[in-house]
């Protein structure tokens, strides 16, 4: 017997439930969540006095939420939570910490009761501008004006190193306390080279030089990981871009302006970055690598010199030898007419932290970063994380014995005086972050040079610029 | 009719309805609601915007990318599955020849039943980080390790625009193939064995036992392998998180991305009436899908 195509049978009654089934649930509900309202409001203040300048209540609860990243919860849990407690010993510190920042946070402030104090980092965190646009994060301006814990008279925004309170403003509004001082450059073994009689390039032609000799030693010279931090390689791209042409270059890109990536100075070292795949001096198979994986070829020795920040000596302890002793050199000048002087290095407060308005407790949340921005809660953190970063604290971290790697990193920001540059862009701007990366993968691997490398992104540019939709910022 | 058959039913019925309201109705409703919005996912409440979202989505490269990534996935991926699965099961069940009457698989099947389903155990991540391995660019990787000892250059495969989508594609069909040859077996086995002996005294060779038995009565399964591998290509998201290039953002360059990528990233950038509107479009195309392919399939079932 067989059925007609009008008739249903049991069995394909049941497969059609399952098939809408199937498709209806994974397809669209996860995206779906309700808001509530804005709740707002202080939870409750008593009077401001210099000691409490935010007036919060002794007895306030303050919710932190700490990114369990490279620099792990200790530096929460054994340092700055105590110190809190220290100076409040009536308050309360309810401590969360997450490796998704996003997952625990965002539905918080749907439900109109974030947490007081969020460490909002990581590959899952929640987009500052975002946030800023919302109007979702408490105004810092009052903490950088409160009288700081350690002197009170003088004021908490005099007590950090200069333009950490720029590093966290939107369009001139501090939100985001950036609380770690950051420096960039490319990193090589002090052993490797010592053993070798080589020396960190001063300029271009110098490094091109030093690659043909450690190319001659059977070791790739130079190389990143495209899989997933090419981001690493187009902060040296623009590093270079500002020595050759000033500070400025980076500011025209962060505020988008018309032909800031097409600028010549731009494309000139895009251009020489770009020679080094066809001259053999990075290894091609690094673009389907990631960081952890091209790092762990340096620590081997089969890579001379690599790009990144200065968490890269902790992150790296584990698998790093001995006797490899990292060192840190500014990204080569380009030649003798630069406009900024070859020790100039991209420094960068970072690691941010913020404050939500609408928490039930917002001046103990500001309170908790007071008190985390004195020196003995700083020098807690440099001390406890495995990194020793230095925050932006100024003299927390006097005469502490850093080691080798934050060492140089520290002499390579004293020596750049004032041709320290920043940019901002990336984490203002996601999608131009990530135009950027696909293009370096682009040029570095030799499929573009250095003028469609610049006229691709500038494209992006352009229409983030053109696209009302997305908030702009300006510094 | 009996007194009180309705508050029964409805007794029965109100539990599972709400559940499938709270959680399927009312989620999905309120998704083409959002998909309308600009909104960030904070407390301020979305703001309407009519259909500028999926404007904004028709104009998006990208969004090309991944329409045309899920073609070649809605035809390659069933397509190879099911025909690897197929020849399997039919070696497993019915290739050994008959014994005593009873149509066995080939020497070993046994064996191979397991090693074939094996993968199939794996979380879906494992076997991701698994072929992060295999398929590492240099040396250290698995393909490249043998290539490189036979003296060949090593291949970047996720890496080349051209190969990426394939290689993160050969490995859901690994990883698929184990559950089909299962199902197939399942209805293999319901096939009556005095068929297959009726068509081997009429001389039937084994490819024509295949072809002109295995594979007719066994259409009704092969329709739904083909919908579950069909909504599969269009659900494709955890293998291209965990493999693609761009730290999982449908790398190089886009090669790789699908809708569900898009979509997951929008949202990561706090663009959830963007993500929506994403996670509707490919609501209407998984939709349309299944309604074409139960219309185009339909054939007479045959009953024993």
């Amino acid at each position: 017997m067989s059925n007609s195509p009008s008739e249903l049978s049991r069995r394909t009654v049941l497969r059609r439930a399952a098939v809408a089934g199937a498709l209806a649930v994974p397809a669209v509900s996860f995206l779906a969540a309700c808001s509530d309202d804005d709740k707002g409001g202080d939870g409750g203040t008593v009077a401001k006095t210099p000691t409490n300048p935010f007036g919060m209540k002794e007895d306030a609860t303050v919710e932190v939420v700490i990114f369990d990243g490279g620099y792990g919860q200790k530096y929460a849990t054994d340092g700055l939570e105590p110190n809190f407690k220290a100076a409040w010993p009536k308050a309360t510190v309810k401590h969360t910490a997450t490796q998704d920042i996003t997952a625990l946070v965002q539905p918080r402030f749907q439900g109109g009761n974030p947490p007081e104090f969020v460490n909002n980092s990581g590959t899952k965190s929640m987009d500052f501008g975002a946030l800023v646009a919302d109007d979702q994060l408490a105004d810092l301006t009052e903490l950088w004006d409160a009288p700081s814990v350690d002197d009170p008279n003088k004021k908490v925004r005099d007590t950090v190193f200069a333009g950490t309170v720029e590093a966290g403003s939107f369009n001139g509004k501090p939100f985001v306390l950036y609380y770690v001082s950051t420096v960039f450059g490319i990193w090589h073994s002090d052993k490797l080279f010592k053993d070798n009689g080589w020396e960190a390039p001063k300029d271009w032609a110098g490094f091109l030089a030093l690659c043909e000799k450690i190319k001659a030693k059977g070791i790739t010279p130079y190389g990143y990981a495209g899989a997933n931090a090419a981001y690493y390689q187009w902060n040296v791209i623009l590093t270079q871009a500002a020595k050759i042409g000033g500070g400025d270059v980076l500011k025209n890109i962060d505020n988008l302006e018309d032909g800031a990536w097409t600028n010549e100075a731009v494309v000139k070292a895009a251009t020489a970055w770009g020679t080094l795949a066809s001259k053999g001096y990075i290894n091609p198979a690094f673009e389907g690598l990631k960081h952890t994986e091209v790092q762990l070829q340096q620590n081997q020795y089969k890579l001379a010199m690599y790009p990144s920040g200065d968490w890269l000596e902790g992150e790296q302890a584990a698998t790093t030898p001995k006797d490899f002793v990292y060192q840190l050199a500014p990204v080569p000048a380009y030649d003798g007419s630069d406009k900024l002087s070859p020790a100039a290095v991209r420094s960068a407060a970072g690691e941010g932290y913020f404050v939500s308005k609408s928490a039930a407790s917002k001046a103990g949340g500001l309170e908790f970063m007071r008190q985390m921005l004195s020196k003995k809660s700083a020098r807690a953190f440099t001390e406890i994380t495995e990194a020793h970063a230095p925050t932006v604290v100024a003299g927390a971290s006097d005469g502490f014995a850093f080691p080798a790697g934050v060492k140089s990193s520290q002499a390579a920001l004293a020596a750049a005086g004032k041709d320290v540059v920043t940019l901002f862009f990336d984490g203002w701007y996601q999608d131009l972050d990530k135009e950027a990366r696909a293009a370096t993968n682009e040029l570095m691997f030799g499929r573009i040079d250095g003028k469609a490398w610049a006229e691709r992104i500038q494209k992006k540019a352009d229409a983030i610029k053109k696209d009302a939709s997305i908030t702009k910022f300006k510094r | 009719m009996r007194h009180g058959k309705y508050p029964f039913v409805a007794g029965f019925l109100f539990l599972p309805v709400l559940l499938y309201v709270t959680f399927v109705i009312y989620p999905t409703l309120r998704t083409f609601y959002i998909s309308m919005t600009a909104w960030r996912g904070f407390s301020v409440a979305p703001k309407w915007i009519g259909f500028d979202n999926y404007k904004q989505l028709f104009d998006d490269d990208r969004f090309w990318q991944a329409i045309t990534h899920h073609l070649e996935l809605l035809v390659a991926l069933p397509l190879i599955t099911i025909a690897v699965a197929l020849f399997f099961a039919f070696l497993l069940n019915v290739g050994g020849g008959s014994k005593g009457g009873v149509r066995t698989g080939v020497w070993g099947s046994k064996f191979y039943r397991v090693v074939f389903f094996l993968p199939q155990v794996l979380a879906i991540a494992i076997v991701g980080v698994m072929f992060q391995t295999v398929y590492r660019p240099d040396n250290t990787g698995l393909v490249n390790g043998v290539l490189t000892k036979l003296g060949f250059d090593p291949v970047a495969l996720l890496v080349n625009k051209n190969t990426a989508l394939w290689a993160i594609m050969f490995v859901a069909i690994w990883q698929a193939i184990g559950f089909y040859v299962v199902l197939f077996s399942a209805g293999m086995s319901s096939i009556p064995a005095e068929i297959y002996e009726a068509a081997e005294l009429d001389g039937a060779t084994r490819a024509s036992l295949f072809f002109r038995v295995t594979l007719p009565l066994l259409w009704d399964t092969i329709q739904v392998a083909w919908v579950y591998l069909g909504i599969a290509a269009f659900d494709f998201f955890a293998l291209i998180n965990v493999l693609a290039q761009d730290g999982g953002y449908g790398g190089p360059d886009g090669a790789t991305t699908t809708l569900a990528t898009e979509l997951y990233y929008a949202a990561s950038k706090s663009k959830l009436g963007y993500a929506s509107a994403i996670g509707v479009v490919l609501f209407f195309l998984t939709l349309t899908f299944a309604a074409l392919t139960l219309r185009v399939t339909k054939r007479e079932t045959i009953e024993y």
